[in-house]
């Protein structure tokens, strides 16, 4: 079993996608789904525990020749970088599932339950990819659905939206596509062969331009995920068009694939240039953190609010990656879970709010606490999270990264701290108008509280947030080793920028054709 | 030294389960349970905290408690326990906080027995007595925040305790906000101590890492100060973050006592108290301190002359309290600072539950002009009330005179001979506001409508309980920290003094002569005299006097327009960048613009190839031939070249 676990988690989700077209009725289509979206969780929390928490390495490597003709392998392994996005997208792929069973989604619950399982395979297949090619594949996986589930199932505009979210994109993987072809190709000299295999690449020798055009393609696609400002503006659309489920998955999950290809793909296999590139990405990142903050601030409409709110918390996150220490990175890593956390709860709370008055003005709301007690009660302690506040999961992650960034570059801290007032103040401020004050419209009176299925939605989210502030150890510990491994790349490559040393333009082919092996 | 002491996580587990119990137990189990257990829980915290200061009693000076719950935050070699420590100022503080505290709670159960959502109310002080307990116990800076934010959040909730009011609410997101702006500087100054240490290898902020490294820091000593001073402003209501305080007092009155007037808003005195030794660094900082603790004092104290809502004067004086406080620290004097905020918890607490037990007895009556003459209808009000009114004003003998005359005579000692001169002046001030609140509220006819006053009820059992007890404090609580000489002398100074230090000058400070030290009592009748004779000798004097000088009564009235500098300079330029330059022309305008074009572009792009796609072969052929001799031409120029 241990050897087929990565396996068996990214096929799951595929699996549970063919059984929910058995059901004849729609309850039982929900019911298929709602547990084979519980089957990946238990997986994932099997893979938890067996994960050995000091070990810096890839584990439970599966290693297949595919195509050996180009050096494709069927290749998954697991470390501290993903471990945790990996138990993220399970557990919220399973709560919103469970969730637009009851009631959010109106019409074609098979096809809806389908697609949803598809991005989880696309989405677990991309972070546990070792292969370029695999990797590939599985990011343009979870496009389909996603498109999908934006297009059939959103509200509004909700073709333009889903029309702009593809067409972004793909712009990026585009770019990402002829990026991988062509670091292959120019690895092939230093390397000696073909490999697709990220362990193998990461030892490539790149000339310093080449490297600065495949960073560059690299960075584009992801930054479009991030999203980095100003390549933000699919993001409210997206999100607020979405349905409950798409917005929760977009925002808790696909964001971070952007960040995690910063991890995973660009800084590690470009480091040089990571470096070189430091200035900018922290200058966008700042400017994504307080730009987010303040057109999240006066907008009306709460489900879009929540969106803006996500391109400056993913700026903390983009200013962590690109402190490059320690603090930063896992703070980074961290906050990218407590931004899943946070912001999933966020969608799901909206979407309970949109369900019961078929609004998301916050001007049609008010006196909330009146009306839905628990339902403000949970939305109280999700906001407290969001804006960081000591003692939960946000604050954490937020000063990890404030810390690595101060460490680097105190400008920019001094500006993420700001941010830090502004969460504050658009959060409260829209918390405020929908929950506190007396209720001014009839149509507030009487609402049904939290239902039971909700609850158990809500309650998971609720522990992660206390727990995940309070007690973070288990989490940064599995983290380190493998943050530790990113950053001795980093290092070696600031090492070298350091001390240029004349490199004869040698054959590169060479050199040892397996220098990606000791990686492993 | 210091020794492990297992019990204080039981400080911290009391009120913590008391949370927990009104939150899931309390609306089901009903009143009755809520009563017993929302007090009960405070009441053990304060027994705890007993123990802990008998058990530090009988270790030598300078001992503290300890306790490592867990590792809280660790990352690369930054470690951060989640770990309590109890010296003897935190002792002090930690007695204070559930002390007054559990008084406080069994005061509520009377207050708010008419109020259907008293399960919610309880679970709200339970979690600010557990966030304030871990303030003043924390090992650490950063822990030490967590308590900071976290009383931060339950002042928030609990000014807005009764949001379905208009403006409750936004009264308590102010509060929150105005602190958030403090607090930035807090996390400011908390990343310049690691931005320093760091460099040496160090990554800690136990306050006892930063105490054996404060050589490293002392480069930065100044600027690490006044940003964690900053955080203290807002979170203590000093100039220029004060503005939240006054509007805070929409909240439940025992709120107001036991988080606006007696343990929260000190939090930045103990803050500078517990980092003495960094402050000792700079003594730019603790100028700054101490002159921004005399003048909010001083400004605070001429705001609360004209107010007429019985609340809004406390609050103004609680204000004006807190800065002799960081008077006090300020001038180096930080036991005699501490000092002042162990007598003032008592008296102003006495003070708020008194105005409570008015506002209950007058069914929410807030208006002084509309009181009078109630000495009569509410005599144990009344008596309690006089008493800490006269420790306020420092009565000779009264905890407040021990208190505050104490850091006038360390501030003159200090040879700050303006500061003092400003802190006796608002002596005069306090006397006179306080008077002017006894008098118009307690003596003369009373201004209530028809046949109210003769249906007024004194305050409850379960509420004069804790008037009683408080007020007992208000009186003697001075006694422990007497002149030198005096029979055990400065007792309290002497039992702080390892944890607080104090700066070599202070410590010998010069003698102050004796009229010096009578000048602030002297004050004190003046400011008497005078109330005597506005309030109850001439009272239509007060109405002509504001008319005569009708600019200087608008300015004192509306609190010298703070309020409305911020919202133009701060609130509506900040709403117009994020409204109309980032929302509208940037976000909607040029990015998503640009996007929108970038897609009409394509689309007519394809449009015009779609063109070529005559479905004509000869049209193909003739496209085929100017390409091939395209190319052809391309390599015969390479070749002929």
């Amino acid at each position: 079993m241990e050897g087929y676990l990565l396996t068996a988690l990214v096929f799951s989700p595929l699996v549970g996608a063919l059984f929910v077209l058995v059901p004849e009725d729609e309850r039982g289509v929900w019911r298929a789904a709602s547990l084979f979206s519980l089957v990946p969780l238990g997986l994932g929390i099997y893979l938890f525990v067996l994960f050995r928490p000091h070990e810096a390495g890839y584990q439970f490597v599966e290693r297949y020749p595919w195509i050996t003709r180009f050096g494709i392998y069927y290749e998954l392994g697991v470390d501290g970088l993903s471990l945790f996005l990996v138990l993220l997208t399970t557990l919220l792929v399973a709560l919103s599932m469970i969730y637009s069973a009851g009631g959010d989604i109106e019409q074609r619950a098979r096809e809806f339950c389908f697609y949803l399982l598809v991005l989880e395979a696309g989405l677990l297949g991309a972070l546990l990819a070792l292969d370029l090619f695999l990797f590939y594949i599985f990011w343009e996986v979870m496009l389909v659905p996603m498109y999908f589930l934006i297009g059939i199932w959103g509200h509004g505009r909700k073709l333009y939206a889903a029309f702009k979210f593809i067409l972004f994109t793909m712009l990026g993987s585009a770019l990402m596509l002829v990026a991988i072809l062509y670091l292959v190709g120019a690895a092939q000299s230093s390397l000696g062969r073909l490999s697709f295999e990220l362990p193998v690449l990461y030892g490539a020798r790149l000339t310093p331009g080449q490297a600065r055009w495949l960073f560059a393609g690299f960075a584009v696609a992801f930054a479009v995920k991030v999203p980095i400002w100003p390549l933000h503006t699919w993001l409210p659309d997206a999100h607020t068009e979405a349905p409950t489920a798409g917005s929760v998955i977009l925002a808790g999950v696909m964001l971070k694939m952007g960040t995690y290809g910063f991890l995973r793909f660009a800084i590690p296999l470009f480091p040089r240039v990571a470096i070189e590139a430091t200035p900018l990405f922290m200058a966008l990142a700042v400017i994504g953190i307080i730009y987010g903050a303040l057109v999240a601030m006066v907008q009306p409409d709460l489900k879009r609010l929540v969106a803006y709110s996500s391109v400056s918390h993913l700026g903390f996150v983009m200013l962590g990656i690109f402190a490059l220490d320690v603090q930063g990175v896992e703070g980074a890593l961290y906050q990218m879970l407590n931004h899943g956390i946070s912001t999933g709860s966020l969608f799901l709370l909206v979407g309970m709010l949109y369900l019961r008055r078929h609004t998301r003005e916050i001007s049609e709301f008010g006196g909330l606490w009146q009306s839905l007690p628990r339902w403000a009660a949970v939305f109280m302690v999700i906001m407290l999270s969001s804006i960081g506040l000591p003692g939960l999961n946000g604050f954490v992650g937020e000063f990890l990264i404030l810390l690595g960034t101060f460490f680097k570059l105190r400008v920019a801290a001094v500006l993420a701290v700001l941010g830090v007032v502004l969460g504050a103040l658009y959060m409260l401020w829209a918390y405020e108008r929908v929950s506190f004050g007396a209720i001014t419209r009839e149509a507030n009176r009487g609402l049904a509280d939290l239902s039971p299925r909700e609850l158990l939605v809500m309650v998971p989210m609720l522990v992660l947030v206390v727990v995940m502030g309070l007690y973070p150890g288990p989490f940064l510990r599995r983290m380190e080793p493998s943050v530790e491994v990113l950053l001795g790349r980093v290092r070696a490559a600031r090492l070298e920028l350091a001390q240029p040393v004349v490199k004869p333009q040698l054959s590169l082919a060479a050199q040892a054709p397996l220098r990606g092996k000791q990686v492993r | 030294m210091s020794i492990d002491f297992a019990p204080l996580a039981l400080l911290l587990l009391f009120p913590a389960l008391g949370v927990v119990f009104h939150l899931f137990f309390g609306p089901h189990l009903g009143r009755h349970a809520v009563n017993v257990v929302g007090p009960g829980v405070i009441f053990a915290a304060f027994a705890v905290s007993l123990w802990a200061l008998a058990r530090l009693l009988t270790l030598p000076p300078g001992a503290a408690l300890r306790l490592t719950l867990w590792h809280w935050i660790a990352a690369g070699g930054f470690r951060v326990d989640f770990a309590l420590r109890c010296d003897a100022l935190s002792a002090v503080m930690a007695a204070v906080v559930s002390g007054v505290g559990a008084f406080i709670h069994l005061y509520s159960v009377g207050y708010m027995h008419e109020d259907e959502d008293y399960a919610r109310y309880f679970a709200y002080m339970n979690l600010f007595t557990l966030a304030m307990l871990v303030l003043v116990t924390a090992s650490n800076l950063l822990l030490m925040f967590v308590g900071w934010e976290g009383v931060g959040l339950c002042s928030y909730l609990l000014i807005g305790f009764w949001y379905q009011r208009p403006g409750y609410a936004y009264n308590g997101r102010k509060a929150f906000i105005v602190n958030r702006v403090g607090d930035a500087g807090f996390v400011l100054g908390l990343l310049l101590i690691a931005g320093t240490l760091a460099g040496g290898g160090v990554l800690s902020f136990d306050f006892t890492a930063l105490a054996a490294h404060r050589a490293a820091l002392k480069p930065v000593a100044g600027a690490v100060c006044l940003l964690l001073f900053l955080g203290a402003t807002g979170k203590s209501a000093q100039i220029p973050l004060y503005v939240w305080l006054p509007d805070a007092m929409v909240g439940p009155t025992p709120v107001s006592a036991l988080i606006h007037a007696a343990t929260m808003v000190t939090a930045g005195v103990y803050m500078v108290a517990r980092l003495h030794f960094l402050y000792a660094l700079s003594p730019a900082a603790l100028l700054v301190v101490a002159t921004v603790g005399a003048l909010t004092s001083f400004f605070a104290a001429t705001i609360a002359l004209v107010q007429t809502d019985i609340k809004r004067v406390l609050a103004y004086s609680t204000i004006s309290q807190i800065g002799y406080m960081f008077l006090g620290v300020g001038v180096g004097a930080f036991s005699a600072g501490i000092f002042h905020l162990y007598t003032h918890a008592f008296f102003k607490a006495l003070l708020f539950l008194c105005a409570g037990a008015v506002i209950h007895a007058l069914g929410g009556e807030q208006d002084m002009s509309r009181m009078g003459g109630l000495r009569r209808a509410l005599p144990l009000t009344y008596w309690t009330m006089l008493a800490a009114t006269l420790a306020i004003v420092a009565v000779p003998g009264f905890s407040g005179y021990f208190s505050k005359d104490l850091i006038l005579e360390k501030t003159l000692g200090a040879g700050a001979g303006t500061l003092w001169l400003l802190g006796v002046v608002t002596a005069g001030l306090t006397s006179f506001y306080m008077f002017r609140l006894i008098f118009l509220t307690f003596h003369g006819e009373t201004r209530l409508a028809g046949d109210r006053y003769r249906h007024l009820h004194d305050a409850p059992p379960v509420m004069a309980v804790a008037l009683v007890v408080l007020a007992l404090f208000s009186v003697g609580a001075g006694w422990v920290g007497l002149p030198p000489g005096f029979w055990w002398g400065d007792a309290f100074a002497r039992f702080l003094a390892p944890a607080t230090g104090a700066l070599p000058e202070a410590a010998a400070g010069a003698a102050v002569g004796a009229l010096a030290q009578l000048a602030p009592t002297l004050a004190m009748v003046t400011g008497l005299v005078w109330a005597w004779l506005f309030y109850l000798a001439f009272p239509g004097l007060p109405a002509l006097l504001a008319a005569r000088l009708a600019p200087l009564h608008a300015l004192l009235w509306r609190k010298y327009y703070v309020d409305e500098a911020y919202d133009l300079v701060v609130s509506r330029p900040l709403f117009w960048l994020a409204e109309r330059v980032l929302g509208g022309v940037v976000d909607a305008g040029l990015i998503d613009g640009l996007v929108d074009r970038t897609g009409l572009a394509v689309e007519t792009g394809g449009e015009l190839a779609r063109l070529s796609e005559t479905g004509n072969v000869q049209d193909y052929a003739l496209v085929y031939l100017a390409g091939a001799v395209l190319i052809v031409g391309y390599y015969a120029y390479l070749v002929l070249r």
